[in-house]
Parts: structure tokens; C-alpha cells; sequence
């Protein structure tokens, strides 16, 4: 496995690794739902294709390379829409977001959507 | 061990089934550690997902706080303890997991390992031995799914057409939830087929097979309605479906008796002896998937289209 | 490299276990449960390769479908509940 093939794949799992901790972290210390589906959406959306991307790298040409391919395509056609839908069954739940007033948005009411 | 002892002293019934799915799911990394594929497959298919699904299709229904004991348990406790210690002691005796010179290891095993290229002709041994050396005892595997889903049916029954429910409203407006779903279940269905037909070679078979046929169907329900997938797989078509399954199985069997071979011999299928046992495997995992698949499917409508008795 | 990013996919997989346990509304812990699915799917993509598992990827897809499968069926509760606790006050959309 050449030089640069190594030192990508070693970029891209960093990366998402990196990505993954955080998010992990964000479920953790954010103090409401909302806050913590956009953590632990958005960084595990972006994690998981990086991971992915990085072990395709390692791999050589094979069904295996296309399987891996097919699980990233299915993790970003599946994972933005899980976390959309839970947030919005949330809301129609019941939960409200934590919000803090501020002299700049008195006054505004939610936006119905 | 953890997530077994909380799921038990949990009493939110709802925690409890989502630690239950939590729980297969390490059970099938654990699986897949022992280096046992198709079992960790039919775990994670079975386990962490159409159990989930159908446990919390029946949690609708019942209350969701389990109510606390109200008998003292130390005498269970007491014949529970007993008897595993019994069990354990029994134990003691057997040979250690993975011992070379285990019985179960120098007669049967070997045979399976160097005979089945040779008899059967399939590099997944696993598929051979359960389709064609043990083809009997699979037999009677599809005829318990199919009978566990007969009874089912008889103390539920399908709950009249789903009309009377009021459409789900936090999923029936998620319109981009639809949008995905509906292009994400062809390839759910394809990749069942795939499953079912790649048995042989990879890990796979017919009872894996079958659930994700089901649990397309099931997304399909969940997301679009009951009215919707009643219209696509009509509520009479299940148990003729589980029926021509185990007709399949049985027809084969009966097949080669006709010919003059004995009950589920696949040589009988075919010129080639290979070719046969390629031919009957082929045909009793078809069987086995239509049943599966169509149980498991009738189990959920079973339960989905009902009210909650208030 | 591999080894520290399954590591790091350990380390998320036990916060997301801690939220499950601790998270004071259900919808917190059915996020948990959906996070805890996917990190599974990279644990079992990443380390099925540096352990030379076989057929591990088929089981990572089936696991991806099983774990979205899965959110959709807890939100779908939920809703019912909702709607079968407060008839007349859900209503229909």
C-alpha cells in the first residue's frame, strides 16, 4: 500500500474519530433534546462516511471495497432523515426547546413548520 | 451481563425493550467474535430488530409500567438457585469448549468439514448442514415458525381493517421521511433476495432472508399506514403464503420419495447428484423464507391495526 | 490508526450509553439507542476488517436497515401513545 494511500486513510479515520468523540461528548453535556440531536446528528452524519472512507482506503479493490460503499451510501441516505424525523416527532411530541430570552428576539414568537 | 440485570430491575417496559435490542446486538458481536457469521446475522436480523418492533407493537397495547410483584420471590429464587447449581455441577463433566478431542469434534465434525465440497458442493458449511445433512430437523423448525404463527393468529386474529385509526400525525407530515423511505425499500427487499439466494456461498439463508423480506414490508406499514400496506399485501394472502412455504419444503421431501429415494434426499432432483443437492437447497430455502417471512409479517398485523382496549 | 479509531468508537459508544441511561425524557433515550446503532455499524465495518472476520460487512449493512427500522418503530409508539392517551386532544393532522 503506497505512501500516500496510508497517509490519507490515516487523515480520514482521524478525522472521523475525532468527529465521533465529539458528538459523543455533545449527547452527553447538552443541556436539552434539541441540542442534543443536532450534536450527535450532524457530527455522527459526517463521522461515519470519514470512518468509512478512511478503511475503504485500506482496503484493495474487491466486493468487499463495494460492500463498504454500499453500508456509507446507506448510513447517509438513513441517518440525516432519523435525526430530522425523531426531532420532529419530538416537537409535535410536546418538548419544547430550551430557548433564552435576549433584547433581540422578544418579542419574536416560534415559527410554526 | 450489565444490560440482562438492568433490562430485568428495570421497571419501564418501554427501557426495558430497548435494552432488550441493545442487548442482541452485542450478543450478535459476540457471535461474530466466535467466528459464527450466519448465527450473528440471524441475531441482529431477529433480535435487535423484528423483536424490537413486535414487542413494541404489543407495549401499545398493555400498560407501560410494569406493576410491582406482588409475592415475596425468595422460594423461586430458592429453586432457580438449586437447579442451575445442579445444572453447573452436571457441567463439570463435559469436555471444554473448542477441545480437539471432544466426541462431538472426531466423528460428525470432521465429516461435515471434508465431505460437504465434495457431497454437497457449496463452500458455506453452514447452509449444507442445515439444508441438506440436517434438512429433517429444519423441516421441523419452518412447521414450529409455522405453527407458532398459527397460534398467533387464532388467539389475536387480524384486527378488522385499520380505517377506524386516526393517520399517526408526527410521521404522516414528515414528507422528507417518505421520500427516503420510499426509495429505501426496494433496496431493502433486494438486498433479502440477495440474502436468500447468496446463502450458499457467504452467510445467509433462508430464515435471515425472510425477516428482511418482512421488515421491508413492516418500514413500508410504519411509515405509509395501515390501509396503505393492507393494499399492497392483503391481510388473506399471509396465511396461504406461510401454507405454500412449508408445501414447498414438504413437497420436496415427498418429491424424492416418489422417486423411489428416501425423504428429502436431493439426489433424487437431479442426474447429477451435486446438481441435485445445489437444486433442493436452492428449493427448501425458498421454502423456508416465504414462511418466515409471511409469519412474521402476519404476527405484525396482528398486532398494528388494533386500539388500545381503554 | 484502525485500532485507535475503533478505540475512539468505544469511547462513543459507552457516552451514548450513559445518555440512554440517564436521559430524563424517552426521546432522549431513543436518540441514545439510534447513536448506539451506528457507532455499532462503524465497529463492526472497522473492526470486522483489522480482525479478519468473515462476511462481517453483510451484517454491518443488515445492521444500518435493523437500527434505522428500529427508530422509526420507537417514534411510531410514542406517537400512538400520545394520540391514544389524549383522544380528541392529539387529533388528526
Amino acid at each position: 500500500m503506497t505512501l500516500v494511500l496510508e497517509w490519507t486513510s490515516a487523515i480520514f479515520l482521524l478525522a472521523g474519530s475525532f468527529l465521533c468523540i465529539t458528538g459523543g461528548v455533545g449527547l452527553l453535556r447538552m443541556p436539552d433534546f434539541f441540542s442534543r440531536v443536532h450534536a450527535a446528528g450532524v457530527t455522527e452524519t459526517l463521522a461515519a462516511p470519514l470512518l468509512l472512507c478512511g478503511l475503504m482506503l485500506q482496503m484493495e479493490w474487491s466486493l468487499d471495497l463495494v460492500k463498504v460503499l454500499m453500508i456509507l451510501l446507506f448510513v447517509l441516505a438513513t441517518n440525516p432523515t432519523a435525526t430530522q424525523a425523531m426531532a420532529k416527532a419530538t416537537l409535535i411530541g410536546g418538548q419544547k426547546p430550551l430557548v433564552t430570552e435576549s433584547e433581540s428576539t422578544k418579542g419574536d414568537s416560534p415559527s410554526n413548520s | 451481563m450489565l444490560i440482562a440485570i438492568a433490562a430485568i430491575r428495570m421497571r419501564d417496559l418501554f427501557g426495558v425493550v430497548i435494552l432488550f435490542g441493545v442487548y442482541s446486538l452485542l450478543t450478535a458481536v459476540l457471535f461474530m467474535d466466535l467466528d459464527a457469521v450466519d448465527v450473528a446475522f440471524t441475531e441482529a436480523a431477529v433480535g435487535a430488530g423484528v423483536t424490537t418492533v413486535l414487542l413494541l407493537s404489543s407495549l401499545r397495547l398493555t400498560r407501560r409500567w410494569e406493576a410491582p410483584p406482588r409475592h415475596n420471590p425468595f422460594f423461586s429464587l430458592l429453586v432457580v438457585g438449586v437447579t442451575g447449581a445442579a445444572l453447573v455441577y452436571a457441567t463439570l463433566d463435559a469436555p471444554l469448549l473448542g477441545d480437539p478431542s471432544a466426541p462431538v469434534h472426531k466423528h460428525v465434525a470432521p465429516h461435515y468439514l471434508q465431505e460437504a465440497a465434495g457431497e454437497v458442493g457449496m463452500p458455506n458449511i453452514v447452509t449444507a448442514v442445515l439444508a441438506s445433512y440436517r434438512g429433517y430437523d429444519t423441516f421441523g423448525e419452518t412447521l414450529v415458525v409455522f405453527t407458532a404463527g398459527l397460534a398467533v393468529l387464532l388467539l389475536l386474529g387480524f384486527s378488522e381493517n385499520g380505517k377506524s385509526r386516526i393517520e399517526t400525525s408526527a410521521i404522516h407530515d414528515q414528507v422528507a421521511l417518505k421520500v427516503v423511505v420510499k426509495l429505501l425499500i426496494p433496496l431493502i427487499l433486494l438486498y433479502a433476495l440477495y440474502v436468500q439466494f447468496h446463502g450458499d456461498f457467504g452467510a445467509g439463508g433462508g430464515f435471515q432472508a425472510g425477516v428482511i423480506f418482512a421488515t421491508g414490508f413492516i418500514l413500508y406499514d410504519m411509515v405509509f399506514g395501515v390501509e396503505n400496506a393492507r393494499a399492497v399485501m392483503p391481510v388473506a394472502w399471509l396465511p396461504r403464503l406461510a401454507a405454500l412455504g412449508v408445501l414447498i419444503y414438504g413437497g420436496v421431501g415427498v418429491y424424492s420419495m416418489l422417486s423411489g429415494k428416501p425423504f428429502l434426499d436431493y439426489s433424487a432432483l437431479s442426474a447429477d447428484p451435486v446438481q441435485g443437492q445445489h437444486l433442493g437447497v436452492l428449493l427448501v430455502e425458498l421454502g423456508v423464507g416465504i414462511t418466515v417471512f409471511s409469519i412474521v409479517l402476519s404476527i405484525f398485523y396482528a398486532l398494528s391495526g388494533r386500539r388500545r382496549q381503554s | 490508526m484502525l485500532t485507535a479509531a475503533i478505540i475512539a468508537i468505544l469511547v462513543t459508544m459507552a457516552l451514548a450509553l450513559a445518555r440512554a441511561f440517564l436521559g430524563p425524557t424517552e426521546y432522549d433515550r431513543m436518540l441514545a439507542a439510534n447513536s448506539f446503532g451506528t457507532k455499532t455499524v462503524l465497529l463492526i465495518a472497522l473492526g470486522g476488517h483489522a480482525l479478519s472476520w468473515h462476511s462481517y460487512l453483510d451484517v454491518a449493512l443488515l445492521y444500518a436497515m435493523v437500527n434505522f427500522v428500529g427508530t422509526i418503530a420507537v417514534m411510531r409508539f410514542f406517537e400512538n401513545r400520545r394520540q391514544d392517551g389524549k383522544e380528541g386532544a392529539g387529533g388528526a393532522s
